[in-house]
């Protein structure tokens, strides 16, 4: 058989997803993609490959998956209970998987998204440029039990890598900007909106996640009726009712509900990563500290690869002891695209 | 100010506007109109020509063209700047409609369950549901914009009595095909999906084929007559394939 990775079980939200299709938005298509794209970088960083591989997003629960050959994976996002063959794995770190060997991946310990990268990246055929299975839109499905998906050649070798990765899993503050529908909120509602504990509600997946208001929700001056316009990932939809709606990398390309604002893009991964329940409040900052905040987060994902450090193993954990590679050769640097 | 501003309320159009961090939006009104639409459908051509440094994707919604920027090496003021410049080239308002414009024929069953808020929509019109039915079968609309969903279109514009706001609440899921209704306008989903609009007609018409040549099947400027048919005909049209029946030709 060739180099595949066999999924024997699945959670009802595992697709695959990679950075998404830009350049569609002409034509209602939206950029969709990993929902939290952070981890789409750190599974890079982990085995040294190029960001735009392909991997599997596991919405609250993971799967048992079999690999036909020896591969290397990853583990990135919402940390899952994880094993191999029975022996626990580390999270945000990348370890082999030998061919035959049942790796299971089980509910999130925190957030919402987790993700199983592979060395190589996964190699189903692009629709339309990309790989990212887009629900909202009809393109690609949840996978399911007796999916078998192609794995790409693999040049890296290194495994037992780990991650100090940021903790986006427990909610908190997440930054805004105004945009040009901000005004149709009076000062007060916007005022009041800062001050607000919001929790994330129960309805929410990829295409968006409803904030819940500790008080009364949020009334614009516009009303029901406002003409259907452009909406980005991040912009913040106040619905009939008041609540707030994040848009999120799956969204529609336009809509109708006014928007107070839109979260940076940097912080979007919190938001996706907030589990039904978490708090979390949304503050305002100016265009330009939102920028400066925004190319901090990318020289941030640039320099990934100097955060990683070796994972430390107990031998005693280890039953297959000779088979590992116990010193790793050093990261020469270039291993991305 | 120049000739081509548009007063509503205390704004002027054309305006720039921000979305996000990385978007601008040029807007030609806070309401649709038809001069508004060419304006929004032009403005984006002539932007694509340009290909203005900084500016990573364009589209249009109903009156108005979005800009997505390459955030982190974009310079927002400048863009803006250059667009303004655009702007004040000429009278976005008076340009033409693209060209190789189509009229398609959709056939569509009008209410029953398989599109049970006719009767609603028509109440708040204040129609019989047949009044109301027979209105939209007779009235040929314009595609202003797709967004929202892959291949959707956006089509108007309806007579005044048509102007009925969206739902408060969300309805949870409306099926592939369907045609609903608000504000004057109508809307083909070429997706499954909640939605504050009211299902007044129920076609089989695929709006986004992923893996055809042509994905995305309508363009703006098409123009659409959606078809009173019954039932029967309907399954049958249904099921020959994922025009659902329509037919299309060149607009001279």
């Amino acid at each position: 058989m060739s180099r595949a990775l066999i999924v024997h079980q699945a959670g009802p939200g595992v697709t695959v997803q990679d950075l998404g299709r830009p350049g569609y938005l002409a034509y209602g298509l939206s950029r969709g993609g990993a929902a939290d794209r952070l981890a789409l970088y750190e599974g890079a960083a982990l085995l040294g490959q190029a960001v735009d591989s392909a991997a599997l997003e596991m919405a609250g629960m993971g799967g048992t998956f079999e690999a036909t050959e020896d591969i290397r994976i990853a583990l990135t996002g919402a940390p899952m209970r994880a094993s191999i063959d029975g022996a626990a794995l580390a999270w945000n770190a990348s370890h082999p998987l030998h061919a035959g060997a049942r790796l299971t991946i089980g509910p999130a310990t925190a957030g919402v998204y987790g993700y199983l990268h592979v060395g190589g990246g996964i190699a189903t055929p692009e629709i339309l440029g990309a790989r990212s299975a887009h629900l909202a839109a009809g393109i690609g499905a949840a996978l399911a039990a007796g999916d078998t998906l192609p794995v790409g050649p693999d040049r890296g070798r290194e495994t037992g890598l780990v991650l100090d990765a940021d903790d986006r899993f427990s909610g908190g503050e997440v930054r805004v900007v105004a945009g040009y529908q901000t005004g149709m909120f009076p000062d007060e509602e916007v005022a009041r909106f800062e001050e607000t504990r919001f929790t994330r509600d129960a309805r929410g997946n990829r295409m968006g996640v409803r904030l819940a208001p500790d008080g009364d929700g949020f009334a614009s001056r516009a009303g029901l009726t406002v003409l259907s316009e452009a909406i980005v990932p991040g912009d913040i939809q106040v619905t009939g009712d008041g609540a707030p709606f994040v848009l999120m990398s799956e969204c529609q390309t336009t809509g109708g509900y006014p928007r107070i604002g839109a979260v940076l893009p940097c912080d979007l991964p919190r938001v996706a990563q907030a589990a039904p329940g978490t708090a979390l409040r949304l503050r305002f900052v100016p265009s330009d500290e939102a920028l400066a905040a925004e190319r901090r987060a990318a020289e941030a994902r640039d320099g990934l690869r100097r955060r990683l450090t070796h994972l430390t193993r107990d031998p005693h954990d280890i039953r297959d002891l000779l088979s590992y590679q116990l010193i790793s050769g050093v990261i020469a640097g270039n291993e991305e695209e | 100010m120049t000739d081509t501003d548009r007063s509503a309320g205390n704004v002027t159009f054309p305006r720039i506007g921000s979305v996000g961090l990385d978007g601008l939006l040029v807007s030609f009104g806070d309401r649709l109109s038809e001069a508004g639409n060419r304006a929004a459908l032009a403005f984006r051509a002539a932007v694509e020509r340009e290909s203005p440094e900084g500016v990573a994707e364009t589209s249009t919604s109903l009156v108005s063209t979005f800009l997505r920027l390459d955030a982190l090496h974009a310079d927002p003021d400048a863009v803006a700047r250059e667009m303004q410049a655009l702007l004040d080239s000429r009278d976005w308002y008076s340009a033409d409609l693209p060209q190789g414009r189509r009229l398609w024929r959709i056939p569509t069953i009008y209410g029953t369950d398989l599109a049970p808020q006719l009767e609603e929509a028509a109440e708040e019109a204040g129609l019989s549901p047949e009044t109301a039915a027979r209105e939209i079968a007779g009235t040929r609309v314009r595609v202003q914009t797709i967004g929202f969903a892959p291949g959707q279109p956006y089509l108007g514009e309806l007579p005044e009595h048509w102007n009925i706001p969206r739902q408060q609440a969300l309805t949870e899921r409306v099926p592939v095909g369907a045609l609903v209704l608000a504000i004057r306008q109508l809307v083909l989903f070429s997706v499954s999906t909640p939605t504050g609009w009211r299902h007044i007609g129920q076609t089989g018409f695929r709006l986004f084929r992923p893996e055809a040549e042509e994905p995305f099947v309508l363009r703006p400027g098409d123009e659409v007559i959606f078809d009173s048919v019954e039932r029967e005909a309907y399954n049958r049209l249904c099921d020959a394939g994922p025009d659902g029946g329509a037919t299309c030709e060149a607009i001279r």
